[in-house]
């Protein structure tokens, strides 16, 4: 794999074998020494252009693990607003010879364009509300491990789907292991062209009961100044998963970080239900699978292969 | 260095609020070409001479003596239809000219077949003074290859909150007015407008779009959006406002034209007030008559325009109101953007496609050559532009002032691949093969363009 930019373009037996490689990892986690040599020497830079605390630590660690160099770069606010635009940052960074750039963007498509700018492989760490595969990946991984096959399955996915990057790649990973999925929330927040993913949409909580695992979404403050919501009071009373709504042969997942009292009651972060902690714990092992794929899969080996940048991708 | 003057003297079109620099006038036999005027209700071969900047005879073909020291050009084969007029460019001066200039945009508009172009007052600053708008007359008279007119904004600044001095813009030579690239969301400001309207003529042409339903919309509201995690700019936010600026026309017995038309809904909303004697008018561009928003899925920036992409839906009712005459004319939008410009994420793109040098060939072969469209039917509506202004229509008439451009229908090309005239590369066409090339433009009795292959092999 040469790139990870969207689960889209995964197959189910790509998408079993980066969940076996990281079952493994699960494994080397658990010896005194958590780390393996495989890709001493490699230099895998973290370009996060959002605050993100789990998903650039575990990429971290993960790369870390595999014995590579890692450099993070860290920038708030946009490419513009910083003055340099992002071509000449990738062109900067890629200057350093980089086998593989973990980036995370406001803007969905970021990590593409940067796939036609440097001979990097390139992993996409969310993008705008459009994709976030490595996420939809230890999802994945973590349903798969308690449940086992996903076929037939029912998952819910609640809350603000429309704003979620999450909602769109892990629904994408979930239907190609073969569950159902179901989007719930507000009309505003869960509009009805959300279907053209193949989802079922609903409005209500009425039929959660259906559901084998609920998924609850993050709910962000702004969306009242924009009008989606009229408080964050009303919508916990319609759509807050607590122990009223959640029964207990059905388990509990949530991206983090979690609005505590507002998507999620209290009670039921810490419920034995809760796959919320695995979720955290498996984006290390699945990462480092991640990283395996696309460390391999770039030119890391030929060092004037590095330095072709491929000229305008976008501008066809 | 000559005084620029207010009208170019070519053509003898003085007191033409149409504007180009002066330039020797053709003496050119065009012959045995194939004339194709809808308005002159000619499709037959013909001999054209063109000579003091008119057009002096038109003959059965192969009658016509070649004239003395003139050019005679065997055209056999190839069309002649009258020169095309698109009433909404952007030609970014004063202050983009890194995008575009005078020189560029009309040698792009001369390439594509167009003897006149109007310019949209977006610039930096905008035009909504009327001693600027003396100013690119005079550079227009030393630089532009296609006469071009221009509107001046309704707002000034474009802050939609006070009217420009449209009496003496008008005086000074606005063909008419528009905020566009923005809506005018005041309906008291729009209607103000229409109040002056009567005092000073021109046309107001309104760039559609509620700004409180576009939101932070960079494409079309659908299940595309949806998947891309774009936010969306729904239907409703153009023909909401179509039909409330319809109805104040009406009330205020006022004119108005609405550019780039888009969805479906805006049609039904112009067809009505059409119904209802309302004047109104409207154009569609050549991407929203043949690309839709599924061809943005790939998150390529050259899709990205405002009005969006819409969806097939859309596109189909756009072309069937084209074909019934709901959409009077074709106009590119031509907008120009620099390459690193385009080169960034999406949603971080500014909006506009090029459209000047392909308009023609991809409405032939997208509309015509399927027969979806008549090619009596498509010139009609490139040519339609003019009318909206109370210009007179480029037509191929003997006594006419020589405004034609002569085509070869069978020549396919790429394209991109030759580069472009236009400063700018973002063209949503690039790459596509396309059929029929423009080889020839007349503007005024000038020729404004010439094929490069086609100057090297002169028949």
């Amino acid at each position: 794999m040469r790139h990870l930019l969207s689960i889209e373009e995964l197959d189910r037996d790509e998408i079993e074998r980066i969940l076996g490689s990281a079952a493994f990892f699960a494994e080397v986690a658990d010896r005194p020494i958590k780390k393996v040599p495989s890709f001493r020497g490699r230099l895998v830079i973290n370009l996060f252009y959002e605050a993100s605390t789990r998903t650039r630590s575990s990429f971290e660690l993960a790369a870390k693990r595999l014995s590579a160099d890692v450099l993070n770069v860290v920038s708030t606010g946009s490419s513009v607003e910083k003055g340099e635009s992002l071509r000449d940052t990738v062109a900067t960074l890629s200057a350093y010879g980089p086998d593989a750039i973990v980036i995370r963007s406001p803007h969905a498509g970021a990590p593409r364009l940067i796939a036609g700018w440097t001979s990097a492989g390139v992993v996409n760490a969310g993008d705008g509300k459009h994709q976030h595969p490595t996420q939809a990946l230890l999802d994945v991984y973590v349903l798969r491990r308690r449940l086992g096959e996903l076929d037939g399955r029912s998952i819910w996915i609640v809350g603000d789907v429309l704003h979620s990057r999450v909602a769109r790649s892990s629904s994408q990973a979930f239907k190609a292991l073969g569950a159902d999925v179901t989007f719930a929330g507000p009309p505003t927040l869960v509009p009805p062209e959300l279907a053209a993913l193949g989802c079922e949409v609903r409005h209500t909580l009425d039929d959660l009961g259906e559901a084998d695992v609920v998924y609850a979404l993050r709910l962000q403050n702004e969306r009242m100044r924009e009008s989606f919501l009229p408080s964050l009071a009303e919508y916990a009373a319609y759509y807050q998963i607590n122990s009223r709504r959640l029964k207990a042969r059905q388990l509990l997942m949530h991206p983090g970080p979690v609005n505590r009292g507002v998507e999620l009651s209290g009670d039921v972060i810490d419920a034995p239900q809760s796959l919320i902690t695995e979720q955290v714990r498996a984006g290390i092992v699945v990462r480092m699978a991640v990283l395996v794929e696309v460390l391999s899969g770039s030119h890391a080996g030929d060092p004037t292969l590095k330095r072709i940048s491929t000229p305008e991708p976008q501008l066809a | 260095m000559n005084a620029p003057r207010e009208t170019s003297a070519a053509g003898g079109s003085a007191g033409s609020p149409l504007f180009a620099v002066r330039a020797p006038l053709a003496d050119l036999l065009l012959r045995e070409a194939h004339v194709l005027d809808p308005r002159a209700r000619l499709d037959e071969p013909l001999d054209i001479l063109v000579r003091d900047g008119e057009i002096a005879e038109l003959a059965p073909p192969g009658s016509l003596e070649p004239p003395i020291g003139g050019e005679t050009i065997d055209s056999a084969g190839k069309h002649v239809f009258p020169g095309f007029f698109d009433p909404h460019v952007h030609l970014r001066i004063p202050g983009a000219e890194h995008k575009e200039d005078l020189e560029t945009g009309t040698r792009a508009a001369a390439a594509g077949g167009y003897c006149a172009v109007v310019a949209m007052p977006n610039t930096n600053p905008v035009l909504d003074k009327p001693a600027l708008l003396r100013g690119l007359i005079a550079q227009a008279g030393e630089q532009a290859r296609v006469p071009v007119g221009f509107l001046a904004s309704i707002s000034v600044g474009l802050a939609g909150e006070q009217l420009t001095e449209m009496a003496q813009l008008r005086e000074a030579g606005a063909l008419g007015f528009t905020d566009d690239g923005r809506p005018v969301a005041s309906a008291g400001l729009l209607r103000r407008a229409l109040q002056y309207q009567r005092l000073c003529g021109g046309v107001l042409a309104l760039h559609e779009e509620d700004p409180t339903l576009t939101g932070s919309g960079v494409m079309n509201e659908g299940p595309i959006s949806a998947e891309l995690g774009l936010a969306g700019i729904p239907a409703i936010s153009e023909s909401t406002m179509i039909a409330r600026d319809a109805m104040i026309a009406a009330y205020e017995g006022g004119r108005v034209h609405f550019q780039h038309v888009s969805v479906e809904r805006s049609i039904e909303a112009l067809a009505a007030a059409r119904g209802a004697g309302v004047r109104v008018s409207a154009e569609a561009t050549p991407h929203h008559l043949l690309l839709t928003d599924a061809d943005v899925r790939g998150l390529d920036t050259s899709f990205k325009m405002n009005p969006p992409l819409r969806s097939e839906g859309d596109r189909l009712a756009l072309v069937e109101a084209l074909r019934d005459g709901t959409i009077d004319c074709i106009a590119t939008d031509h907008a120009p953007h620099a390459r690193d410009e385009k080169a960034v994420p999406f949603e971080e793109a500014p909006m506009g496609t090029t459209g000047l040098e392909t308009a023609f060939a991809a409405l032939y072969t997208q509309l015509v050559l399927p027969g979806t469209l008549t090619l009596d039917c498509l010139i009609e509506r490139l040519t339609a532009g003019a009318a909206l202004f109370e210009l007179p229509s480029p037509t191929v008439a003997t006594g006419a002032p020589a405004n034609l451009c002569l085509v070869d229908l069978e020549v396919r090309w790429r394209v991109g691949e030759a580069g472009y005239e236009s400063r700018s590369a973002n063209c949503c066409f690039a790459g596509r093969e396309l059929h029929g090339r423009v080889l020839l433009t007349v503007a005024r009795g000038q020729v404004a363009y010439r094929e490069r292959s086609f100057a090297l092999s002169p028949a």
